[in-house]
């Protein structure tokens, strides 16, 4: 029996569709398939633009038909992250304040893969303006963590991670604020990379905090995930925080072995806020590197227990003035009823914002108010130091930070809801590597015994995706855990 | 009791970059509305500012011809509050750490020169402009001022009279045109100055409460606001009122201030580093670069035209008012002309012209060759300066040579000793009366002889020639 369509990974769909084994529109067809015979289920997609996908997918073949170079990506399926700005159809941001907005531009990131070939399937779900960690927060939909479907996919990305998980696409866009991406990826079993801050451009990301946003590709694989971010990083001049450096060709960091490098093993994180069977898995891929022939070190991130506070009162600090535009002036929702500027205001926030949003909106005007700045924004700043100055010291030591992504596997619908803090503690171990603005990566590393995936996390220098990726694919290679399909259809 | 008035200038100039601050926008907001626009100076999701260097170079061309400390490093602000003029609902400005700092100017007041302190000048992007209908039950917003470029220059409270705010305003405006970085045309908003007053009584060191002067569209407006509020402060203290911070807005029509509706009651503005933008480094280097760009500025214009011609202070001040007039000035006396009568003739005649017509020097059809030129004839005797007035209004009109209109109209002066002694003969013959009375020592009629002959020349005559030959000839009929 041979694989699906949907099935195959961004290698093999480019490499069939530039040599004409397959067409770009028969794999668009494949994977349109899928998602209306699993997303029924699943709901990780929140808009199919079934025209425009085969549209982009005949503009492709016609390409591989007159002898044009269709890209580094032709053909390969992509699903985009509903808070990235497209021309094709509606950029909500999963908010009832943008239901109806259209976006006037692509964003750097559509515009380069669609050079290269990519074909975008439609959105997919989210945590209104990525604020949460499990996509409950989403006002268009729920969705359902593929490996249990009464559990969730994480967050914020949760429709990007499901999308890959159920193979509905062969990449799904995330952006990663405090571990959006990796959180996710780890929760639903699959491969998600936030690259190093500055390494992907910004521009046409609807921003929830500025210095911390990071787009990033969800893969089925390590080498699909290098072969994403061939496409995606680079700098914009659009984008004053992009990095000025050249992109390598992350594909030939996969070389296989981890032979040499040395590993550091924070024991902050490995606490009793640490799930059993987390660490057990965790502990394992540890053995596998090791056995790899990786030196493994112990190292000490003594900041740690101070990035959420740290990030609650950055990340909120710069969303209560990006999320401020959303005021029904010149888009988005404006309440009927309102009679003065001011009611336009506060009647459409108080409607169209979720309750999270609006809990992140005004802690975040708290933080910045006269009199507060100093004792809260001022003195996170400081901390954010602290804590990226605990990497610097752990890289003297190590090439690479590893651990959980998450403590605990997926959770059950409404079971952390109810409290903020609960959900917010969803990201422990992802937070700081935003705060730090370094890279990290999710990566399978096996199922619980209720058969839940668990998340292995890879923190790397500055710019260091390259180290990342070669050890990241090497224990892919080597370990044996491949999970198998999730029990959806 | 006897009061000093304290104030300190808030001016908002916009700086003539081709576009706006942070996108690739056309900065000419007179388009028609919202025609200058894309995503990001709209405010739409997902949009990131960059900032514009020829703004930055401008800036700290303006700081260091302030004589302000240019920052190695600043960086940029959000300043947030609600407005539907502000596309983001926060505005990037500088807070704390602006571009420039620690400046002054110096501002001319009856000669006599006094040093103003500048606190700050930084960047900042320019709101949009809301218009309402009459009926004010509808609003529109016009993007294209949106994100235009600001530099907003902060004085020292060292100001003490609305006369030294005019010169503080004059001065600046001379030094940005100078720099040539803006238009500085206060009534279409390309220069805004708003003014915090204070009155205090003689001798008391600390400040007494400000208000906030705003909506003042011209120098005399601001002058006038200044003079109407320290006489408000003064008088409500005399009578044991309280002065009470506030805005207010000037009323021009009716010449008074008037308590301004705030945009919001409270102002907290939440002031954090802008995480979009990187900060603004300005090396050594590169503040060289612009220190050696910069032109020569109105102070040392004037000292140097001073020395270099002779001018009297009041002439030089006049001449370098503005850049295209001392610009002008210098080539008609490089040309040849004597730098006095040139200076005479530049802001007697030739201005005078211009003030009727309503013209620039730099759209004078006078070229400043012909200027010279004309000095020539008169200072060789070919004409006289009463037939030099009319050329040079002929030459204002039709763009002329002066030889040209002296030849075209047969003007040359009169310098035949023999044809002038012919009709002073006849002039004297014709009003024997009028010879008598200067004989008899009116003095005076000498002026109304000289006169009658100057007519009977048509003008032509010349002055100094015809005075001595009519003496001699009056004393010579006398013997």
């Amino acid at each position: 029996m041979t694989t699906p369509l949907y099935k195959k990974t961004v290698r093999e769909i480019r490499d069939a569709v530039r040599s004409g084994a397959l067409t770009a529109v028969e794999v668009t067809e494949a994977h349109l398939a899928r998602i209306a015979d699993v997303d029924p289920k699943v709901d990780a997609f929140t808009q199919i633009w079934t025209d425009e996908a085969l549209a982009q997918a005949a503009a492709v073949d016609a390409k591989v038909k007159q002898g044009i170079d269709p890209g580094p990506l032709a053909g390969v399926p992509v699903g985009v992250k509903e808070l990235i700005c497209t021309r094709t159809g509606k950029t909500t941001c999963a908010s009832k304040i943008l239901e109806n907005f259209r976006s006037p531009y692509d964003a750097t990131i559509i515009q380069k893969l669609d050079a290269a070939g990519a074909v975008f399937l439609g959105k997919v779900n989210m945590d209104e303006f990525a604020m949460g960690s499990s996509t409950e927060r989403s006002t268009i939909k729920t969705t359902k963590n593929p490996w249990n479907l009464k559990c969730v996919p994480g967050g914020s990305s949760g429709g990007s991670a499901a999308a890959i998980s159920a193979d509905e696409c062969a990449i799904a866009l995330g952006s990663d604020t405090g571990g959006s991406i990796r959180q996710p990826a780890a929760l639903c079993g699959c491969v998600g990379i936030k690259p190093t801050y500055g390494r992907v451009s910004r521009f046409g990301l609807v921003a929830f905090a500025s210095s911390l946003d990071q787009i990033g590709p969800l893969t089925k694989n390590v080498e699909d995930a290098a072969l994403s971010l061939n496409t995606l990083c680079g700098r914009d001049p659009r984008d004053a925080t992009s990095a000025d450096l050249p992109v390598p060709d992350f594909t030939k960091a996969l070389t296989g072995d981890v032979k040499g490098l040395r590993i550091g093993l924070p024991k902050e994180y490995f606490t009793e806020a640490l799930n059993a069977e987390m660490r057990e898995k965790v502990e394992a891929a540890v053995d596998v590197f090791k056995s790899g022939g990786a030196e493994i070190v112990p190292v000490s991130l003594p900041h740690t227990d101070y990035a959420i506070a740290t990030y609650y009162i950055i990340c909120t600090a710069e969303a209560s003035a990006n999320l401020a535009r959303f005021d029904g002036v010149r888009y988005g929702y404006r309440n009927p009823a309102a009679k003065t500027v001011e009611e336009m205001y506060v009647l459409s926030k108080s409607e169209a914002f979720g309750p999270e949003v609006r809990r992140r909106i005004m802690l975040g005007t708290y933080v910045l108010s006269s009199g507060y700045y100093d004792a809260y924004y001022l003195k996170a700043q400081k901390v954010r130091r602290l804590i990226k100055k605990d990497f610097d010291d752990a890289f003297e030591k190590c090439d690479f930070v590893m651990g959980p992504t998450s403590p605990i596997p997926t959770f059950e619908f409404g079971a952390k809801t109810e409290n903020p803090l609960e959900m917010y503690l969803a990201d422990i171990y992802t937070i700081s590597v935003n705060l730090a603005t370094l890279p990290g990566i999710s990566i399978p590393c096996g199922l619980t015994a209720s058969g839940l995936p668990a998340g292995l996390q890879l923190i790397g220098r500055p710019f260091g995706e390259e180290t990342l990726l070669r050890a990241a694919h090497c224990y892919e290679q080597t370990s044996g855990t491949t999970l198998g399909d999730p029990p959806i259809a | 009791m006897e009061f000093e008035a304290v104030v300190g200038m808030e001016v908002h100039v916009e700086i003539n970059s081709k576009s706006k601050v942070f996108c690739g926008c056309s900065a000419d907001f007179h388009a028609g509305p919202n025609t200058n626009v894309c995503p990001v100076c709209l405010g739409m999701p997902g949009v990131l500012p960059v900032l514009n260097v020829d703004m930055v170079n401008k800036s700290v061309a303006v700081g260091l011809a302030l004589n302000c400390a240019i920052s190695r490093w600043s960086k940029l602000d959000r300043k947030n509050y609600f407005y539907p003029d502000m596309a983001k609902n926060y505005q990037i400005s500088q807070y704390d750490l602006p571009l420039c700092q620690n400046g002054w100017i110096e501002i001319d007041l009856d000669g006599q020169t006094k040093r103003i302190g500048i606190t700050r000048a930084h960047i900042e992007e320019d709101t949009a402009r809301n218009t309402h209908t009459i009926a004010g039950n509808q609003s529109g917003v016009d993007f294209n001022r949106s994100g235009v470029a600001l530099l907003e220059i902060v004085t020292e409270p060292d100001i003490r009279s609305a006369k030294e705010a005019f010169a503080y305003l004059t001065a600046l405006k001379q030094l940005l045109q100078y720099l040539d970085v803006s238009d500085c045309n206060m009534e279409e908003g390309s220069l805004r100055a708003e003014a915090n007053i204070s009155v205090r009584p003689v001798g008391q060191e600390q400040f007494g409460t400000k208000t906030e002067v705003k909506n003042v569209a011209s120098f005399s407006g601001v002058f006038k606001a200044i003079e109407f509020e320290i006489a408000r402060h003064i008088k409500l203290i005399n009578s044991g009122g309280k002065v009470v911070q506030e805005t207010r807005g000037w009323d021009a029509d009716r010449g008074i201030t008037v308590p301004q509706r705030l945009k919001e009651s409270a102002h907290d503005y939440r002031y954090f580093p802008e995480p979009d933008l990187v900060p603004i480094v300005v090396d050594e280097a590169w503040e060289q670069r612009i220190r050696e760009s910069l032109p020569e500025l109105p102070a040392a214009r004037r000292s140097r035209m001073g020395t270099q011609y002779g001018l009297s202070a009041y002439d030089a001040n006049v001449i370098t008012l503005s850049q295209d007039t001392a610009n002008y000035y210098e080539r008609v006396v490089a040309v040849g002309a004597d730098a006095k009568k040139a200076a005479n003739w530049l802001m007697g005649e030739l201005q005078a012209l211009l003030s009727a017509a309503k013209q620039e020097i730099t759209d004078c059809r006078v070229t400043p060759a012909d200027l010279a030129a004309l000095i020539g004839l008169i200072d060789s005797g070919a004409i006289n300066g009463k037939m030099a007035k009319d050329i040079i209004a002929e030459m204002f009109e039709t763009g002329k040579a002066p030889q040209d209109i002296v030849k075209e109209q047969g003007l040359s002066q009169i310098t035949d000793t023999g044809a002038i002694e012919d009709i002073i003969r006849k002039v004297l013959a014709d009003n024997p009366a009028q010879v008598g009375q200067f004989r008899s020592g009116k003095e005076q009629v000498f002026g109304f002889l000289v006169g009658q002959v100057m007519r009977a020349t048509q003008g032509k005559a010349n002055p100094a020639l015809l005075n001595d030959l009519l003496r001699r000839e009056l004393s010579r009929q006398e013997n």
